[in-house]
Order: C-alpha cells, then sequence, then structure tokens
C-alpha cells in the first residue's frame, strides 16, 4: 500500500458539516472516502491509502478539480482505495460532498 | 427510503439498512471514524476498509427496537476477520442486556477470511456461541440473504441457527460454496460456470422448497423490510417456545427422511418434483405464486 497526505487551500463550504459521512466500498477497481470535519476551515486535507503505487500526481490533480468544483474548505478526506480509476474516484468525491454538505440532507 | 424498486441483492450493506429500517432511526457502534480495521490486512499490505466489511447498531423498525448486523458482500466477499467477528459478537453480547425484540442478521459473506486464518475461524466460532446464547435468552435472530455472496461457510452455519431465514431467489445459502467443490471433488461433482445449476442448488427457491429458508420475498429493499416487520410481529404476537428434546428430535427424523428421499439427486429440479405439480415451471414462477404453492414450511 502506499500512503500520503495532500493538503489544499479551499474556500469554506455553505453548510456545517454536522456528522461525518462514508461514501463507497473498498473493492476491486473502487475505494471508501471517509468524509469529516476538521479545525482549520482554509484548507481540506486528503489521507490516501491505495493498493496502487506511483499515482500520487494524479491523485493531486484529482482533488485539485475538485476543491475547484466543491468549496470543501475545512473538510478531512481520508480515503482507502482498491484501485479506482480517476473517474471512479471524482464521482464518489461528488458523491461523499452531496451527502455531507449537500442542500436537502 | 426513496427509490421502491431498489434492488437489494445491487445495494451496499449502508444502503440495504437506510431502506429497510425506520428513518433515522440508526446508531451505528464502531463507525467508520474509528477506523476499527484489520491488523492482518495490514501485515499482508492488503487494503483495509474502516467497518472492516461488516456494520453494527441499534435502530427501529416500523417502532419496534431491534440490533442489526449488516455484512459488506463486495468487501473481500463479506468475508469474517477477527474485527468483523468481534464487531458481530460484541452486537450478540449487547442483545443479551438491551433485549431487543430481534436481532437481524443481513448475511452477505462467503465465510471466514483466509487472510486472517485461525482469527477468523476463532471469530465464526464465538459468533456461533454468542448466536445461541441470544436465541437461548429469548431473544430471535432473523436472518436476511439476497446479495451476491449468499451465506456460505461459517456463515451459512450462523444463518441456520437463526430462527428465521428469509431469501429473495437471487440469495444463495450453503455450506462449501461451489467453487469450493468443485476444487475439492472435480467438475463432474459441480460445475461452477453453471450459473443455472449453482442458483437451482443452492439459490432462494430450493431452499425455501426444502424448508431450511422460511420466507422468499423479491429481491427489493422494500420487500425485506415488510418480511422483517411480519416476522417480529408474529414473534411479538406469539413468543416461540424452546426448543424441547421432542421437538429436536422430530426434527433430526425428519432431516434423516429427506436424507433418504433425496440421497441420489443432483440437481434442484428433482428436488422440485416433489413440491410442486409443474416442477418445470419453478423458476419462472413469481415469488407470490412460488410461496401460494410452497405451502407452510415444514
Amino acid at each position: 500500500m502506499e500512503k500520503f497526505t495532500l493538503i489544499l487551500l479551499s474556500s469554506r463550504p455553505t453548510h456545517e458539516v454536522l456528522r461525518s459521512t462514508i461514501c463507497g466500498v473498498v473493492s476491486s477497481g473502487n475505494l471508501e472516502v471517509l468524509v469529516e470535519s476538521k479545525p482549520n476551515r482554509d484548507d481540506c486535507t486528503v489521507v490516501v491509502n491505495t493498493s496502487a503505487h506511483g499515482f500520487r500526481d494524479i491523485w493531486e490533480a484529482v482533488f485539485r478539480d475538485f476543491t475547484r468544483r466543491h468549496p470543501a474548505g475545512g473538510l478531512s478526506f481520508t480515503i482507502n482505495d482498491a484501485g479506482a480509476t480517476p473517474a471512479v474516484v471524482s464521482l464518489r468525491l461528488d458523491q461523499a460532498f452531496e451527502t455531507c454538505c449537500g442542500d436537502g440532507i | 427510503m426513496s427509490g421502491l424498486q431498489i434492488s437489494y441483492f445491487e445495494a451496499s450493506a449502508r444502503k440495504r439498512l437506510s431502506g429497510l429500517l425506520d428513518a433515522d432511526s440508526f446508531t451505528e457502534f464502531c463507525p467508520p471514524e474509528m477506523r476499527q480495521t484489520s491488523p492482518h490486512l495490514a501485515l499482508l499490505d492488503a487494503p483495509v476498509a474502516f467497518d472492516d466489511g461488516v456494520i453494527v447498531g441499534r435502530a427501529t423498525l416500523s417502532g419496534y427496537p431491534v440490533l442489526i448486523i449488516a455484512q459488506e458482500g463486495r468487501f473481500f466477499g463479506g468475508s469474517v476477520g477477527e474485527v468483523h467477528g468481534a464487531k458481530i459478537c460484541g452486537l450478540l453480547a449487547k442483545a443479551l442486556s438491551e433485549r431487543p425484540v430481534a436481532v437481524l442478521l443481513l448475511a452477505d459473506s462467503g465465510g471466514v477470511r483466509l487472510h486472517e486464518a485461525n482469527a477468523g475461524l476463532i471469530a465464526l466460532s464465538e459468533i456461533v456461541r454468542a448466536a445461541l446464547h441470544v436465541q437461548a435468552a429469548g431473544i430471535p435472530l432473523f436472518a436476511f440473504i439476497g446479495g451476491s455472496c449468499g451465506a456460505f461457510g461459517g456463515m451459512g452455519i450462523v444463518t441456520r441457527l437463526c430462527a428465521e431465514v428469509v431469501m429473495s431467489e437471487q440469495g444463495r445459502l450453503g455450506l462449501s460454496g461451489p467453487e469450493v467443490i468443485e476444487t475439492v471433488k472435480g467438475v463432474d461433482e459441480f460445475d461452477s460456470r453453471d450459473r443455472a445449476l449453482v442458483w437451482r442448488i443452492t439459490g432462494g427457491k430450493l431452499r425455501r422448497a426444502l424448508g431450511e429458508a422460511t420466507l422468499l420475498v423479491d429481491d427489493l429493499i422494500p420487500a425485506f423490510r415488510t418480511a422483517a416487520i411480519h416476522l417480529i410481529e408474529r414473534y411479538q404476537a406469539q413468543p416461540p417456545v424452546p426448543d424441547e428434546l421432542d421437538i429436536l428430535l422430530a426434527a433430526q427424523a425428519n432431516l434423516a427422511k429427506r436424507r433418504a428421499r433425496f440421497d441420489g439427486a443432483r440437481d434442484g429440479r428433482e428436488i422440485w418434483q416433489d413440491f410442486f405439480a409443474e416442477p418445470s415451471r419453478v423458476p419462472e414462477m413469481t415469488v407470490a405464486e412460488f410461496n401460494r404453492q410452497a405451502g407452510v414450511p415444514p
């Protein structure tokens, strides 16, 4: 497994995150994302634990896109990955964000 | 709770819980943020899951207090490792003090997690003992099977200890799985690639015909919810009597008779002949028609 932490600047979400959220399942080509709130609300932290070695640059690109799409400041993402493609990662991040910060929740 | 046509088979364990239980009633024990992951998988440098493939907690179902276990079949085949098993045992121990109306087991597991070897096997034997304790204390266990892994190995044993077993046609129940039998005894014994044969032998319809499952339901989360509420209300209205020796002996005699009757059977079709006027039509029967023709479980 390869493990690393990323910190990305991002604006603050409009909704308070009341409880943590988990999204996805650790199975081949899939991943789980645990979203929790953290004290510093000017950036978001990402901890990735992945079975696919050597793709840190791509994870950084996927998260840069994500923090542009969504205000993720004050959120911490912890990921257990079993070889998900970037498209699947983006989808799970959007689902997780929608569940914990989206309207109507 | 939206989307009435959600397939139980395709849903994740968390999705099943959210569709089965009363809205916002679920409290998870050992939730993902506690990060109780498998130390064995970490040693093997394999991916871990924050819930180790099982979700346990307290909820209400149609207002009745229940404790519930949901296995995630997509994480290492719902296999029972040390942490996974400890969570189930802990929940069953809690049932003795909380006394819910029932413990619901949403099984979706191939059995022991082979990566964890003896720790997994010990966990399973502890689950068996805990399940017997809970039921001896008058709290029934209801098993629900409709996931892609079915209930095999140790989880097949645990399922058969439960007071009631609800299955969909897609659900499967057995001890050794088809691929294990083929590996050990050869393809002539059991062709695990023959999907129709696998389901005719391990699937919900055969298990229900033989009485190993007590109810067949459609592959829809609301159908499982309705069945669970129905069982709770039945057990509330008429609490089960503990198994007396003569009841156990009669069950044993029935099993011996069944063994003698179907000793040479190679396929579910040969068994359906005993229960249905048109055995060839069984695979295409709707759940309602099947339950009507199958009658009351033995």
